[in-house]
């Protein structure tokens, strides 16, 4: 059976960083899924942003859906330089985020992601790159913090066929 | 190259329905495990059940975090130190006929040192003013054992024949 969910990169850090730059991601696939287990160096909750193609012009947007355990809200920012995927404070963090058709050149980037922490909130998003340039790289960062050692970021390539 | 999207197990509930849906040695040579389950409950009385689930047998060390929408607004709510951990609404025996819920659950790391969070996805449309459930978990066992055993299990009832689940092993090399 041919495989159609292929790893293309995964990353430990060894020591914290400010950021995770999955590069060189072939134009192969159909869609992208890339699974982020960890955590930040702050003990806080922090903001983790993701930028493609190391584009830092305001060509993101996004929208969230979450809750916190008490009560439910949803938010949006628009015309930012990176776009935000999802929360991260402690260890339990899980973000599991789709990127559609990122290899494309007509069409802007959407990706769907869902942001989890037990300890304080669960969360989908959906963000945009106003680009139609396809993805050859992924920067994850945080705010005002890194990424703790032992984060672990995977990337996947889906393939329709 | 490897199939790195491999499906473990399957299971299928036959006439006479089941109280669990369960995996058992799950081999740890996989990143992560997803689980995807369809699922309708025989509890009588009422429109939904709760579908849970539990990791090797353990009946301590669960919390989670929950957003759900009902169809007219959302919420949210938790719960810490419990005995499971929500896997998703399924339809009852009031619920439209013929009627299941579809539930996707993702457990990175599941064979690792660490405890273990999900990621958690469930739907449940039942054509219905009130009773329609879309809801978003985070999970957590608070536990570094490699997961094994995971058992699906009705919150009342049993799950009713045709209710499947399938687990996946995902690996990253």
């Amino acid at each position: 059976m041919a495989s159609t969910y292929t790893p293309i990169a995964t990353t430990t850090l060894g020591s914290a960083a400010a950021t995770i730059t999955l590069s060189s991601i072939p134009s192969t696939y159909t869609d992208l899924v890339m699974v982020f287990r960890g955590n930040n160096d702050a003990g806080a909750n922090r903001a983790g942003y993701i930028r493609f193609n190391s584009d830092s012009g305001t060509n993101y947007s996004y929208t969230l859906l979450q809750g916190d355990g008490s009560s439910a809200g949803s938010g949006r920012d628009s015309n930012i330089a990176q776009s935000f995927f999802a929360n991260v404070l402690g260890a339990d963090t899980v973000a599991i985020t789709q990127i559609m058709n990122y290899a494309n050149t007509t069409t802007n980037k959407t990706f769907l992601s869902r942001g989890n922490s037990a300890s304080t909130v669960t969360q989908a998003i959906v963000g945009l790159w106003r680009s139609t340039s396809a993805i050859n790289s992924i920067t994850l960062s945080l705010n005002a913090s890194n990424y703790a050692s032992g984060t672990n970021v995977t990337l996947y390539g889906v393939k329709s066929a | 190259m490897p199939n790195t999207f491999v499906k473990i197990a399957s299971v299928t509930v036959g006439a006479g329905g089941a109280s669990t849906m369960s995996f058992t040695s799950i081999p740890s040579t996989y990143t992560d495990l997803l689980v995807k389950f369809s699922a309708r409950s025989s509890q009588t009385g009422t429109d939904n059940s709760q579908a849970n689930l539990t990791f090797n047998s353990s009946s301590s060390g669960y919390s989670d975090r929950l957003l759900y929408g009902r169809g007219s607004s959302a919420s949210s709510a938790s719960s810490a130190t419990s005995y499971i951990t929500w896997a998703g609404i399924v339809p009852a025996a009031n619920a439209t006929a013929n009627t299941f819920s579809n539930s996707e659950i993702y457990v990175p790391n599941y064979a690792g040192s660490t405890n273990k969070s999900l990621s958690s996805d469930n739907v449940e449309e039942n054509n219905s003013a009130t009773d329609n459930f879309l809801t978003l978990l985070a999970g957590l066992w608070s536990n570094t054992s490699a997961i094994t055993t995971l058992t699906l299990t009705c919150n009342g009832g049993n799950f009713v024949q045709y209710s499947t689940a399938t687990l996946y092993g995902i690996k990253n090399s």
